[in-house]
């Protein structure tokens, strides 16, 4: 018998401010201890937060991204529990009017896409960060990360693998950087997931569901979802009802399992914050706000799909993120709309497996778009073949000279196509390798071959090669 | 609506705070007092009233996003009961 899988995501997104979303203090990443937790961070008797307007402008940029209703007024709430890291014993956040709600995001699986909608997305303060190494037999604590801002982004139970989940979490990611709101840099915090999985029989109502805490990174999210499915899967097999739980991953052993002491804490007690007056978005703002959205990448994916006659696994790929975007398309402007398909290959196979061995980004890449452009130029005119193009964007790559012409030029690169040239050095290998010439005549292919390879080893790789075929191939059959 | 002496102590368990069965028969008597008032509120007709989440009908202003406050750290860790390597020291948390 089957199961089906239901999965939910909700992503704390980092929102790339200066200042914390209630108070002065700085955001940046790595301060001393407790040097970035003002009066307001650790909740000094008397303080009173304001809100930040540029996390609000964050959030407004995601919902206008996922085409969601932006709340024209939104409340803040209080979300009362008690834990050593949150020093007021409230976390502020939204609870009954989010600042955004609904839109949703498409994601690809394979050659199949999928539409996951969103819940919601809401403006949150983050807690602090708790160390339990040895101080005594006490816990040191670190309040820096106390009140960074926060937009936690909630999808609807629309995802059935671990597979979507991922699809749909990077999806997410690509989005949140691509519009500026996120860093996205994972390994310092600043996207993480949890996941809400549960299994059914196909047509029962929803299972109990278990949610996964704090993944931040794809693969965990991946490995921790798996292994969460087959858990509950063999549970309910063996006859075990599953009990709503909150679970964390444990990367060492790709196992979840239950937190402790939590059975109390679900009770948050929302109510709204007093000392936060309602946040008002009006129409004009949102206007102000869509004026300065860069284009989204489903639409950018349409239009390269549209004009430059690429699939739209091509599209998905190059739209990655928007350097990758901004580098693919710089080399269409210099290369020309005819070699776009060129000029895509180019990027997702030489640059890209370039940049992955040298641990490069992309805006980093020794090789200009501009330079890159000028390789292709010289592909599509002939004066390349595919082979020697190779050594010159190689030359490029290490900084031998300035362009694909000068390099071609300084190292003599440029391709044989002058067909009395070619003749030539024909006849003399065809002279020169009477075995081969009669191994061919006898009906041996591979003396074709042999003779090619001669040919072109005899232009050091620079005859066109398949000029290089043709003559040859009539120089036999005369 | 009023509430029991076990709700009571559930409240107060979440609330961390430590009732003597005493204190936990006059706190339940006053909450009770306070859902009363709250009684008479909600008999008030609110049809047709959009619902108020502050007493004071004005928005929220906002900050603009630079940073004002400068690190003051030495003068908080004044005033915490245990400090160590920048850090404010609490009871042992175990999750």
């Amino acid at each position: 018998m089957t199961w089906e899988v239901v999965i939910g995501l909700e992503t704390h997104t980092q929102l790339q401010t200066q200042s914390k979303i209630f108070s002065g203090a700085a955001t940046a990443f790595g301060a001393a201890p407790n040097a970035q937790a003002c009066a307001v961070d650790i909740a000094l008797p008397g303080v009173l937060p304001v809100l930040n307007r540029e996390a609000v402008v964050c959030a407004i940029r995601f919902g206008l991204a996922v085409d969601a209703q932006i709340a024209s007024r939104s409340i803040f709430a209080r979300k009362n529990y008690f834990y050593p890291d949150l020093p007021k014993g409230y976390q502020i956040s939204q609870f009954e009017i989010p600042v955004v709600s609904g839109g949703g995001i498409t994601i690809r699986v394979g050659e199949s896409e999928k539409f996951v909608r969103l819940t919601r997305a809401h403006l949150e303060e983050d807690a602090g960060k708790s160390l339990h190494e040895d101080f005594h037999g006490k816990t040191g604590i670190d309040l820096n990360r106390a009140g960074t801002p926060l937009l936690e982004i909630v999808s609807e139970p629309d995802m059935s693998s671990a597979t979507e989940a991922v699809a749909y979490a990077r999806a997410l990611h690509g989005l949140v950087t691509w519009i500026g709101i996120c860093d996205g840099n994972m390994q310092e915090g600043s996207f993480r997931c949890d996941a809400n999985v549960s299994v059914r029989r196909p047509g029962a109502p929803l299972g109990t569901r278990r949610e996964i805490k704090n993944l931040n990174s794809f693969r965990f999210l991946e490995q921790a979802i798996n292994y969460e499915i087959q858990w509950q899967i063999n549970e309910i097999e063996e006859g075990r009802a599953i009990r709503q739980a909150t679970v964390l991953f444990d990367p060492d052993t790709g196992e979840t399992r239950a937190m402790r002491s939590k059975e109390d804490a679900q009770d948050y007690r929302y109510f709204p914050d007093p000392d936060l007056l309602p946040l008002e978005i009006k129409a004009g703002w949102i206007d102000e706000v869509k004026a300065g959205l860069p284009e989204l990448p489903a639409a950018m994916q349409q239009r390269f799909v549209k004009d430059y006659g690429l699939s739209a696994y091509d599209a998905v790929t190059l739209t990655a993120t928007r350097d990758t975007a901004r580098y693919f398309e710089d080399a269409v402007t210099g290369a020309g709309k005819v070699n776009a398909k060129l000029c895509a290959n180019w990027v997702m196979g030489e640059i890209a497996a370039r940049l992955n061995k040298a641990d490069l980004e992309i805006a980093a890449a020794p090789v200009s778009a501009a330079q890159l452009a000028g390789v292709i130029l010289r592909i599509a005119d002939n004066t390349l073949s595919n082979k020697i193009a190779r050594d010159v964007f190689d030359a490029l790559w290490n900084g031998e000279g300035r362009d694909a012409d000068v390099v071609i030029e300084t190292k003599g690169l440029k391709q044989i196509t002058d067909t009395g040239a070619i003749e030539k050095i024909i006849d003399e290998i065809l002279a020169a390798n009477q075995k081969s010439v009669e191994e061919f005549r006898a009906g041996k292919e591979k003396a074709f071959n042999a003779l090619v390879g001669q040919a072109m080893k005899a232009t050091k790789g620079k005859a066109n090669p398949q000029q290089v075929n043709e003559l040859l191939r009539a120089r036999l059959a005369g | 609506m009023s509430l029991s002496l076990e709700e009571v102590g559930r409240i107060a368990r979440l609330a961390r705070i430590e009732l003597s069965p005493a204190q936990a028969e006059s706190t339940r008597d006053q909450l009770n007092g306070i859902l009363g008032f709250i009684e008479q509120l909600q008999a008030v007709n609110t049809d047709g009233i959009q619902p108020m989440s502050h007493a004071v009908d004005v928005v929220q202003r906002l900050r603009p996003d630079t940073v004002t406050e400068s690190d003051r750290r030495e003068d908080f860790h004044q005033v915490a009961p245990e400090t160590e390597a920048g850090l404010y020291l609490v009871p042992r948390v175990i999750e």
